[in-house]
């Protein structure tokens, strides 16, 4: 094939042809750039919350005020647990995903001097590592006598868990077993180690800096009810949890209830919306590139019939017409995607400084390329053909 | 002229439907998009108190000792009515909100679960807050820690049936509360008043009760969603005396020389607060004193997302207009021939100019058309999406009339290089090759 006389063509045409070359750059550079946010937000969305979420279902209630919450709230739990179905029922101080934490920076020494990295403060009534599905890595779970009273929220039990992100980050090349932080003047040691547990809301490398803690409810632990139970029957165990719950306490709030896939899709409802609106606009974005240039491809067709049919009398085949449309097509194709990789770099250099973005991967050049090259050729492939159908003799009719 | 023009461009148009559909699609796309995502920005970013706005302020100090570059947002209980004690501004008020467990005069019924805005008595003038019966509390109810409350009118129909309820009563947890004042439906968005631990476009309050009372009553829990410490603190109920950030204070300054002595006053305040021990630093105090319309954009009111998606859709109409430049170009050339005799009978070049752009605003009318139908799909969507904005999301006039501003405008400059490039064909040569 002769790129030589294309090129001369072209040359004859540099406004329109330079117009579909900004149009594909533009495209490209969005593509790429929109590609990389959903697949960001995607991968956010795969986050392993430590827990059996299939199996979970809560109930935010407005708590026990009181001497009698530990009481109260005991025997709410087993009332809860008598419900068919339910394996486990507890009380804890947030769950994950629920945009609801409560937070601390620990000392790493008694005077206080050395301050750790800010962390979840997770609490939770007898059982409640088991109940949620949290698996222990190292050490061993809570005892009984652990879960004793709190004062305004620190455990009295001197016991705790942490997640291997917490002591990775503290204690990193040694064993976090036995080792000690102080919230407070108040001193924990770790007794056991959990795989994954992350925090009321995702906070990028310290997502899963949680310390989990034993209590037995009280007027603090009260308010947030979690059952364990079989996933085909959360949505009945949920109803009845509720009815019951207010059948024993007329006075009682139920704030919110639901199960923990409904809790998860909440958090990412907002990242699944701009998901689904990059896609929308990315789809749309093709289709408008693709019929703009298979738009410019037939009057370009229509204006050379006359040239086609001199090439064609003179020995061209339509294979030859075919060609000449689609090189055509491949060469301006190219020359907007290097263009649109600069752009697409710039347009990720500007995200990265006001969306904390990170940098758009190498891997997305060659096949953001390979997908317009593709998208031309299919949208001129229409054109073309219609060119290659010239006939011959069009060249000996004189306008 | 222009009305032959029209006719002109309306059966140029009908000549090429494929062409022309094409043209209208990109821009009805782009503008769809475009007006979709700024009527969300719009909205979420308007003024939700006009004409006051600028005389109300935020301030803030510095009073924990974490070292940071930033004061902070949330206030401390002995800052907020420190403050408040010393009045120098024309009206201010202290502002926390949690919801609480009300219930209804109706024996025996289910308490409800309410926003409830523990406030003092500058609240209602300071941010217009319309009346339908009563008033709000005196200075006096203030300090006397008095058991009042205002409502809200939704609170008021669903309790009392719409009628004056004021003298009558409700129960806040434990507790009576007498109604003083009944409001006329008052929702602004943002909730502009209470962002510190809150979503800003939350539903309204529906009782209002004086601070001062709902710190005697302080197991009601009103202490805000963001209890922020900087310390361990001690008690978790009376937080008075905790090392803690939890209350909002917001100050009307009605002349720009108040704003300044303001601004004098927060440093005075902090120096006076080192030299009793209380805030540390070195140097300068930091402050701040950010009007309202500030105050939205320093808390990020308006969610980065929706910044994205309209950098998006302007992004996407850039491409559509690219787009709609080729192919008016396509078809502009193609009627050289055409051009060619109106010229050499006399049409001036300004005159083959306006008729090219003419064809091209009539592409412009009908992709506005088109864009209108899509961004009332688009704010649709918008609408069932789980975003705390979403029943908002409508078109209002002003962005009726810029849909169409935009989408002719739009297609003006697409028109303007394919028209020029029209309007440079020699008359001459055309008709020569004819």
């Amino acid at each position: 094939m002769e790129l030589l006389p294309i090129l001369s063509s072209l040359r004859r045409h540099k406004l329109a042809a330079g117009l579909l070359m900004l149009e594909i750059a533009v495209a490209c550079a969005i593509l790429c750039n929109a590609v990389f946010m959903i697949r960001q937000r995607l991968s956010e969305m795969q986050v392993h919350t430590g827990l059996a979420e299939s199996e979970l279902v809560w109930l935010k209630t407005d708590g026990v005020s009181g001497a009698d919450a530990t009481p109260v709230t005991e025997s709410n739990l087993a009332a809860l647990r008598g419900i068919p179905g339910v394996k486990s029922a507890v009380v804890v101080a947030s769950l994950p995903l629920s945009n609801d934490d409560m937070n601390f920076n620990p000392s790493m020494d008694a005077d206080g001097k050395h301050r750790g990295p800010n962390m979840e403060l997770m609490v939770g009534s007898p059982g409640y590592l088991h109940a949620l599905g949290i698996k222990l890595v190292e050490g061993h779970d809570f005892s009984a006598d652990d879960y004793a009273g709190v004062d305004t929220w620190l455990p009295h039990s001197p016991s705790m868990i942490v997640t291997r992100a917490v002591a990775e980050r503290l204690w990193p090349g040694q064993s976090a077993l036995g080792q000690a932080f102080w919230i407070g003047t108040k001193r924990y040691q770790v007794i056991g180690v959990v795989d994954h547990m992350v925090r009321g809301e995702l906070r990028g490398n310290a997502s899963e800096y949680t310390a989990l803690f034993a209590a037995r409810p009280s007027a603090e632990l009260s308010s947030l009810y979690v059952l364990r139970a079989d996933p085909s029957a959360l949505d009945r165990v949920l109803r009845d949890a509720a009815a019951k719950l207010a059948a024993l306490n007329p006075q009682m709030l139920i704030n919110d209830k639901g199960t923990y896939p409904g809790l998860r899709g909440n958090y990412f409802a907002s990242d699944r919306a701009m998901a689904w609106l990059l896609a929308t606009v990315c789809t749309a974005l093709l289709i408008v590139t693709a019929l703009g240039i298979g738009g410019l491809a037939s009057f370009w067709v229509a204006q050379r019939r006359r040239q086609i049919g001199i090439r064609r009398a003179i020995g061209a085949t339509r294979g030859d017409i075919l060609r000449y449309f689609q090189t055509e097509n491949f060469l301006i194709v190219s020359g907007g995607i290097g263009l649109g990789m600069v752009l697409a770099y710039t347009i990720n250099l500007a995200l990265m400084s006001h969306y904390e973005l990170p940098r758009l991967p190498l891997a997305y050049f060659p096949v953001g390329a390979l997908a317009l090259w593709l998208l031309g050729q299919l949208a001129v492939l229409g054109p073309a053909l219609r060119a290659s159908h010239v006939p011959p003799v069009v060249a000996t009719r004189s306008v | 002229m222009f009305g032959y023009y029209l006719d002109l461009a309306w059966r140029s148009l009908k000549r090429t439907p494929i062409l022309t559909s094409l043209m209208v699609l990109a821009i009805g796309l782009g503008i769809g998009a475009c007006i979709t995502t700024l009527t969300v920005l719009h909205l979420l970013s308007g003024d939700p108190i006009p004409g006051k706005s600028a005389q109300l302020f935020y301030p803030q100090v510095m009073p924990d000792t974490r070292s940071k570059t930033e004061p902070e947002i949330g206030f401390t209980y002995t800052d907020a009515t420190n403050l408040l004690r010393e009045h120098r501004a024309d009206r201010q008020a202290i502002v926390v909100s949690n919801n609480i467990k009300v219930f209804g005069p109706q024996a025996g019924a289910r308490p409800m679960s309410l926003s409830t805005v523990a406030t003092t008595t500058d609240f209602f003038p300071m941010f217009d807050v319309p009346f339908r019966y009563g008033a709000g509390w005196t200075p006096t109810e203030d300090g006397n820690r008095a058991r009042v409350a205002v409502i809200s009118q939704e609170l008021n129909d669903k309790l009392f049936g719409g009628g004056n309820s004021i003298g009558r009563n409700i129960r806040l947890d434990k507790w009576d509360f007498r109604i003083v004042g009944v409001l006329q439906h008052w929702q602004p968005q943002p909730r502009y008043y209470d962002l510190y631990g809150h979503g800003a476009f939350a539903s309204g309050d529906s009782v209002f009760i004086p601070f001062s009372t709902s710190r005697d009553l302080a197991d009601l829990g009103i202490e805000g969603n963001a209890l922020d410490c900087w310390e361990q603190l001690t008690d978790q109920v009376h937080l008075e005396n905790q090392p803690c950030l939890w209350l909002q204070y917001w100050v009307e300054l009605d002349t720009p020389a108040k704003v300044s002595a303001y601004r004098d006053y927060l440093v005075s305040y902090s120096e006076q607060q080192k030299a009793l021990g209380r805030f540390q630093f070195n140097g300068k105090p930091l402050t701040g004193l950010h009007d309202l319309m500030d105050w939205l954009g320093y808390l990020q009111v308006v969610p980065s997302d929706v910044r994205l998606q309209t950098w998006v859709a302007f992004g996407f109409l850039l491409v559509c207009l690219i787009n709609t430049v080729g192919l008016l170009l396509a078809k502009f050339l193609r009627r050289s021939g055409e051009i060619g005799v109106r010229r050499a009978l006399g049409a001036s070049r300004r005159a083959v100019f306006a008729q090219m752009l003419t064809e091209a605003a009539l592409v412009g009318v009908a992709g506005g058309m088109l864009g209108l139908l899509l961004a009332l799909t688009g704010l649709w969507a918008v609408r069932r999406s789980p975003t705390d904005y979403a029943a908002l999301a409508h078109l209002d006039l002003r962005m009726f009339l810029v849909t169409f501003a935009l989408s002719i405008a739009a297609s003006l400059v697409a028109g303007l290089l394919p028209a020029w490039r029209a309007c440079q064909i020699p008359p001459a040569l055309q008709l020569k090759s004819h």
